[in-house]
């Protein structure tokens, strides 16, 4: 794509997505499909200032798209015969078949989306194509994102782009024996993009939480084409719960708040709404799933006046539901908190103590910060402070080194 | 085209999903449905990579003829099977029925067109 690509991009963001989709999964070639969405867009650009724009826009891009595609073809012999080989449509004599209104477009991001995110490739290329092709965003956009250089992200996206083709992964929704499982990965997918956009508010580059707006639009987008998944609800839901709080997690010097000390008036309360609202429709689906009740977790903490009036015993019974569905070491060391809270910080520390030989955990600040927390409830000053200190240096962004050194200077002061 | 790889045992090996080797008999119907599907286009089992011997050409054109894969290679080639199929998820369906991905694994690799 050239220089010129980026600006219209921008504007037609959304329209991009569902014809690039739409194209890709009828022409099962996502080089051609790239192509011609931006010719279109170009052609959209130059035409419509002119002629005023058409009633059905997406529906003009897409007849457009798909002429000039079968244009292409049909001058392109290689291409042709690339094509009839992936069992594409790729018969001039349907060209003249009417394109109709808006509503009538199939939405095909499914589709694309299963594409990218697709077990063949790798977690980072899943990650990078879907924001790409799905989402929208520009590779600068991207790279900027994951804080890689402009040119290893456009390597990636093109590596990813090739095996697509080269391995023919299909732009299909898996029939139903895989559905389960791919879901899980483009959940997966979905869910990095988030928490990579999370850990980074308080960052000074501010266009890292731009990811966790990206997120919520493809969970969106998912929900829309998946409503009855209550995975997919969960989801939703879990990412606007958190997300909800965003507001209250950095303070004005730029140091994380921990959710016992936010000030709960900035949540947001309509995010939080649609987000109970979407909890309960996930739940009521007889098999519980990860998402749903982690979704859950997250709105009694969003319903709770403060720390001290959260229902801890329900939050702990979803944690022990949570760590019978996904028993990763994670889910123990959240259990582990909630105990503490629900039956005292003794409790608390003693199963967090277990945990202590987990590899994975010992090197995380989460499980030091959380034995920092039920030390100093304790009383335990001194050893408090050991654990803060720890956690501060095992600490990754700027806001959770300046809240956990913190801790650990106060409870090294003497009182 | 499916390559199916089997796993050298003994210490530092990889483990295999399942222990033991596929009977003969379970290939023979993996081709056979193969067959009735009306995908397979060619296969082949290898004998023992204990038979293999290998050739390699210097810069000085001189042949270098040696017994069998290197030894701290940790798989063999087992066989081959090329199917025509439209995409990847068949290909995947079909690495998953053959015999070789229980014991060993499948790898999934389009043919390159010139």
């Amino acid at each position: 794509m050239g220089p010129a690509g980026e600006p219209i991009d921008a504007v037609f963001r959304e329209e991009r997505g569902r014809l690039l989709a739409l194209l890709a999964a009828r022409f099962g070639d996502l080089d051609l499909a790239e192509e011609v969405t931006a010719e279109a867009l170009l052609a959209a650009v130059e035409t419509w200032p002119r002629s005023g724009v058409p009633r059905e826009p997406l529906a003009w891009l897409a007849t457009t798209a798909r002429r000039k595609a079968l244009d292409r073809i049909r001058r392109d012999a290689t291409l042709a015969r690339k094509l009839a080989t992936l069992h594409a449509d790729a018969d001039p004599a349907r060209r003249t078949e009417p394109v109709a209104e808006y509503w009538h477009i199939p939405d095909d991001r499914l589709q694309l989306m299963f594409a990218c995110c697709h077990p063949a490739l790798d977690l980072d290329t899943q990650t990078g194509l879907t924001l790409r092709y799905v989402a929208g965003l520009s590779t600068a956009e991207i790279a900027q994102a994951f804080l890689v250089p402009p040119a290893t992200m456009a390597q990636r996206l093109t590596r990813g782009k090739r095996k697509i083709q080269q391995s023919r992964i299909p732009f299909r929704v898996p029939g139903p024996d895989e559905l389960d499982g791919r879901l899980g990965l483009l959940l997966h997918v979905v869910y990095l993009i988030f928490t990579e956009g999370y850990a980074a508010t308080g960052h000074r580059d501010l266009v890292r939480c731009d990811l966790v707006d990206e997120a919520i639009r493809l969970a969106r987008i998912l929900h829309r084409l998946m409503a009855g998944e209550p995975r997919v609800t969960g989801l939703l839901a879990l990412m606007l719960l958190t997300d909800a709080r965003r507001p209250a997690r950095v303070n004005d010097h730029g140091m994380a708040v921990s959710l016992e000390d936010q000030d709960r008036s900035l949540w947001d309360t309509s995010m939080i709404d649609e987000g109970i609202r979407l909890t309960t429709q996930a739940l009521r689906h007889h098999l519980p799933n990860s998402w749903s009740v982690q979704a859950a977790i997250a709105a009694v903490h969003d319903e709770a006046p403060s720390a001290q009036e959260t229902d801890w015993r329900q939050v702990r019974l979803l944690y022990d539901e949570l760590f019978a569905l996904t028993p990763t070491p994670i889910v123990a060391l959240n259990r582990a908190i909630a105990i503490s809270w629900h039956e005292g910080p003794q409790a608390g520390l003693d199963h967090l103590e277990t945990l202590a030989g987990e590899p994975g955990l010992a090197r995380q600040h989460h499980w030091h910060a959380a034995r920092g927390h039920t030390l100093a409830r304790l009383g335990r000053h001194t050893a408090a402070a050991q654990a803060y200190r720890r956690a501060s240096e095992l600490a990754q962004t700027p806001a959770e080194i300046a809240y956990l050194s913190s801790r650990a200077e106060k409870y090294s002061t003497p009182d | 085209m499916l390559l199916i790889m089997g796993f050298r045992t003994g210490e530092g090996m990889p483990q295999p999903p399942s222990s033991g080797a596929p009977s003969a008999e379970e290939f023979m119907q993996n081709q056979q449905e193969l067959g009735q599907a009306g995908v397979l286009v060619d296969s082949a089992a290898l004998h023992s990579f204990e038979d293999a011997t290998q050739v390699q050409v210097n810069d000085a054109g001189q042949r270098l003829v040696t017994n069998g894969p290197f030894a701290e290679s940790r798989e063999y080639l087992g066989g081959y099977q090329i199917i025509d199929v439209p995409d990847l998820d068949a290909a995947l369906d079909w690495a998953a029925r053959c015999p070789g991905a229980k014991y060993g694994r499948v790898e999934v690799r389009p043919l390159a067109e010139f």
